[in-house]
């Protein structure tokens, strides 16, 4: 990845495959922000590996002219760790989604954040399980109906970007699936060595359609939507309006944009970070961008690294290993035959 | 015992009175350092010369509350100056440090053996936690057996008492006081002991002084000590052996080893990803030490973790291996299934222990054996070999990577917990003797317009293997039903048919590479065949060459390659008159000889947590010739 990689266009980084996902799918979206972010990157085609597990959003690499593993049910993150320590050079991105990362891969998902393997992790939330036909999600709102909770769901959701900072995760982002901004929440991803997590708000046409509207909605969108920017102040609707920390609360609340005490965002403020994650709905926008991003080392490089101090000075001889301990010999056969 | 010869000696061949051998079993309480004296007192064994098998037997909790039977630790070794295959049916002489392990072990002993029990642990408090309402070194209940005792405790105190050790720590010696005695019986060299024990105790000089003491002390008791005609010194010589360099193995080292030369025969990395869990962990331990090798381990979060974690790794070009017991091998069935589907070299070891479960996690079992060939969904074969000795897991982790590298496809290697940890003196094997078999990644990218073909077939129908980073043989793979050649994904029935097939006779076609079927003992056509697989090969061997020499017309087979079996393996069965097959399960082994070949193969089955005694196999070997 260090030296220049082949000058490419979008095109390149798609498949011959035909894509298969409902028509106005929120993938479609997202598929189209990658293939047209990864010429940006400066890496090369077969240096890339994107690794996913099971539903919607894991069909993912077969539409992209790289390296691709669909593997099973939630264990791309364990796939992808194996990929990574077995050769470092390799640029891999992990695609998932709400049920595969949180619900049955939830295991793998905090162990690789905790162990901060260098990749990228997308996880496109819709909030239900597509694939197989409705159901709802770790994600989905207390009260959703679908088929196997016809009268509401009764378990509260998890916040896929809190998980994502209690399992000890370096870089935290969100984006939404068709808007502009998430070629450069890519990008930043990209940037940072170390467990990327992305949480990507992705709508699904078929059985959850316009869940996110309330902050995606193009009328909402201005007073509902909080995009980050580094050394930046906290402003949104249109500039209006701020966010800044009731310091008597502990919390962050909603402030005229000329108030002094607007936030100036730190994305390596692990505290705002998770402030700005958990902000409430009501009368509060959606943080969206790179909420945190505070780079540590990655786990592969202490594999490496560790591996090569084992190593140093002693030299591979099966002979020698074979022979360890101690030993005896036999000169000839003591009994006579 | 594999690998010292079972080269009949003149005196065996001829019937006449026995070669020497003695059954010793070293039992006392967990915290006691019975497993370190075995592995001393083994050690010892192998350097006169005797060859030997061990069977450690330890309770599953780590420090059961001191002096109670759940808490019984026991080491128990057969050594002699003939070829020895088993750990022995019954110990000769038994060595309990406590009355709670003179209760879980007395038994055991054959009639006539000797007792030595440390006088000083038989309190009424340890009594009562035994389990025994009066003291048994008091009254007549040990009749059968010839009973020595004295206060080992307050000999050891004695002994280490110029170190200035604590009355716990310096109690603690006492199993090195034990195992000077029993040095004494055999006749064996303490140095060799006395120079591990400076080494162990590198950094604390006092308490190599006090451990070498009190070892000492227990040789010169035995020296010293008037104790009539109970304990007298036996000089075993050495078992018949082919020359050359020995050393003693464990399975799980052997195993480790075994995987380390496989990598290096086929020029490969190595990664180990697996998840602790008894008694598969001394594998990961083993590897975790050896990086010079160009091994990585992985402890991963869990067990689906540590195969996938593999499985990615092979999918990048390295050899992928993890580890289980049973229920860890449960967990990663899923995974399995992609690796077959991916169709990538991996290797699955299983240390079997008692199931189902949690079952026995300390105690041996065979139970796996359905789990190996058939457990898992869909139609999804993949090779099984079984290792049945320590050393034999060597050679069995060299043929699983090979297998795995020549076919592209995961391989299960059968061992369990009596191999994992039983010891055996091996033959160290010349490395410059085996044949490398190095793995070729495919790396020319298809001519213009030409698209990727990974699922394209050789001869032996394999895959290519294409490691990420190739450039120009860019492509997708998955779990997911796909079209043959290109990989992408198909689910048309012509293809799911094509690939099933295929996936099929690539594992049948294994059998091509393997040899056929030799006769461990015995010769074809007998009238009885014993067939085992994995460890029984021990007791299985010993009962029919017993059996032979009593002029029955018998024969043992031992199967390494469960499946695909050797091509001549049927029509061999077919050849005997009678099959019997002595398993440590429910008969697994003897449903599927029967579902293959159509043969009446009957079964011998025990599932007690222990392994075969000879003398149960040989029972069965009489009956089924009566």
């Amino acid at each position: 990845m260090n030296e220049m990689a082949k000058v490419t266009t979008a095109k390149d980084w798609a498949s011959d495959q035909e894509v298969r996902w409902c028509p106005g799918c929120g993938d479609y979206a997202v598929l189209k922000a990658v293939q047209r972010t990864m010429p940006d990157l400066n890496v090369a085609r077969e240096k890339t590996v994107f690794v996913s597990g099971i539903g919607c959003s894991s069909r993912f690499p077969y539409y992209m002219a790289t390296y691709g593993f669909h593997t099973i049910h939630g264990r791309a993150p364990a796939v992808a760790t194996g990929v990574k320590l077995a050769n470092p050079e390799l640029d891999v991105w992990i695609i998932t989604g709400d049920g595969d990362a949180l619900s049955i891969g939830g295991n793998h998902t905090m162990h690789l954040l905790r162990r901060n393997l260098d990749c990228q992790v997308l996880l496109f939330n819709n909030e239900i399980y597509g694939l197989t036909k409705g159901q709802y999600s770790p994600t989905s709102r207390i009260g959703t109906r679908s088929p196997s909770t016809p009268f509401g769901s009764v378990d509260r959701p998890l916040r896929p970007c809190a998980f994502a900072l209690g399992s000890g995760a370096r870089f935290v982002a969100r984006a939404i699936d068709v808007h502009k901004g998430l070629p450069d929440v890519l990008k930043a991803a990209h940037a940072h060595k170390g467990a990327s997590f992305v949480e990507i708000f992705q709508n699904c046409v078929v059985y959850n359609d316009d869940v996110f509207a309330p902050f995606t909605a193009r009328e909402f969108a201005g007073d509902k939507q909080l995009w980050l920017a580094a050394g930046e102040k906290m402003l949104f609707a249109g500039g209006t309006k701020g966010i800044a920390l009731d310091v008597e609360r502990l919390a962050l609340k909603v402030v005229e944009a000329d108030d002094p005490g607007v936030i100036v965002h730190d994305p390596k403020n692990r505290s705002i970070a998770h402030m700005l994650i958990e902000m409430p709905g009501e009368g509060f926008p959606v943080a969206l961008g790179v909420l945190y991003d505070d780079p540590a080392p990655t786990f592969e490089s202490a594999v490496v690294e560790q591996n090569a101090a084992a190593a140093s000075g002693k030299t591979p001889d099966l002979q020698a290993l074979v022979s360890k301990g101690q030993s005896w010999m036999v000169e000839k056969e003591p009994h006579k035959l | 015992m594999a690998s010292a010869t079972h080269l009949l000696t003149e005196r065996e061949a001829t019937a006449q009175p026995p070669v020497e051998a003695v059954v010793v079993r070293f039992a006392g309480d967990s915290g006691d350092g019975m497993q370190l004296t075995g592995g001393q007192f083994t050690l010892s064994t192998a350097l006169a010369g005797n060859d030997l098998a061990t069977f450690p037997d330890f309770p599953a909790e780590i420090r059961a509350p001191q002096g109670t039977t759940f808490g019984v630790s026991a080491f128990q070794i057969n050594f002699g100056s003939t070829a020895i295959d088993t750990a022995g049916d019954q110990p000769d002489v038994l060595i309990a440090m406590n009355p709670a392990a003179l209760k879980v072990n007395a038994e055991a002993l054959r009639d006539g053996g000797l007792i030595i029990a440390d006088e000083g642990e038989f309190t009424a408090r340890n009594l009562a936690k035994a389990g025994y309402d009066a003291n048994p070194l008091d009254d007549d209940s040990l009749a059968r057996w010839q009973v020595v005792r004295f206060n080992i405790s307050q000999l050891t105190l004695d002994a280490v008492k110029p170190f200035g050790l604590g009355n716990k720590e310096a109690l603690r010696c006492k199993n090195m006081w034990t195992l000077g005695l029993a040095l004494w019986m055999f006749d064996r060299d303490r140095q060799p002991i006395v120079d591990w024990l400076k080494s162990k105790f590198a950094k604390a000089p006092g308490l190599a002084e006090a451990n070498i003491a009190a070892l000492n002390a227990g040789h010169a008791y035995g020296e010293t000590v008037e104790m009539g005609a109970s304990i007298r010194q036996r000089h075993i010589e050495p078992a018949p052996a082919e020359p050359g360099l020995y050393r003693t193995v464990t399975g799980a080292e052997a195993l480790a080893v075994g995987l380390v030369a496989g990598a290096q025969l086929a020029g490969l990395n190595m990664f180990f990803g697996s998840y602790p869990i008894t008694p598969a962990s001394p594998l990961l331990h083993h590897l975790a030490r050896l990086k010079e090798f160009g091994i990585t381990t992985f402890q991963a979060e869990d067990e689906i973790a540590a195969i996938c974690a593999a499985i990615g790794a092979s999918y990048a070009g390295q050899l992928g291996v993890t580890s289980s017991s049973g229920p860890g091998i449960a967990l990663k069935t899923e995974a399995m299934g992609l690796a077959v589907m991916t169709e990538l070299p991996l290797i699955i070891v299983n240390s079997q222990r008692g199931g189902p479960s949690t079952g026995l996690p300390t105690k041996t079992e065979q139970s796996d054996l359905y789990q190996a060939v058939y457990g898992r969904n869909g139609d999804t074969p993949l090779p099984v070999i079984a290792a049945r000795s320590p050393a034999d897991a060597f050679d069995c982790a060299i043929e699983a990577v090979r297998i795995a590298t020549r076919y592209m496809t995961p391989v299960i290697l059968l061992t369990d917990g009596y191999i994992a940890n039983a010891a055996e003196p091996w033959k160290l094997p010349e490395m410059s003797g085996f044949a490398p078999f190095p793995v070729t990644f495919h790396d020319t990218p298809p001519a213009e317009g030409v698209g990727v073909m990974p699922y394209a077939r050789n001869d032996e129908l394999a895959r290519p293997w294409i490691k990420p980073g190739t450039p120009g043989l860019e492509h997708r793979i998955g779990g997911i039903e796909k079209a043959p050649g290109s990989g992408n994904i198909d689910y048309s029935p012509e293809a799911h048919q094509k690939m099933t097939d295929t996936r099929s006779a690539k594992v049948l076609g294994v059998a091509d590479s393997i040899p056929d079927q030799a006769i461990a003992l015995g010769s074809e056509g007998a009238k009885l065949a014993v067939v085992g697989w994995g460890s029984t090969f021990g007791p299985i061997h010993q009962a029919v060459r017993r059996a032979q020499l009593r002029g029955l017309d018998v024969a043992h087979v031992h199967v390494r390659h469960i499946w695909p079996a050797p091509r001549n393996l049927g029509t061999l069965l077919q050849g005997f008159e009678r099959i019997i097959v002595p398993e440590l399960n429910m008969g697994q082994f003897k449903t599927l000889l029967r579902d293959q070949y159509l043969v009446d193969a009957r079964p011998l089955n025990k599932v007690s947590g222990l392994p075969f005694r000879i003398a149960e196999i040989e029972a069965a070997i009489e009956e089924a010739l009566a």
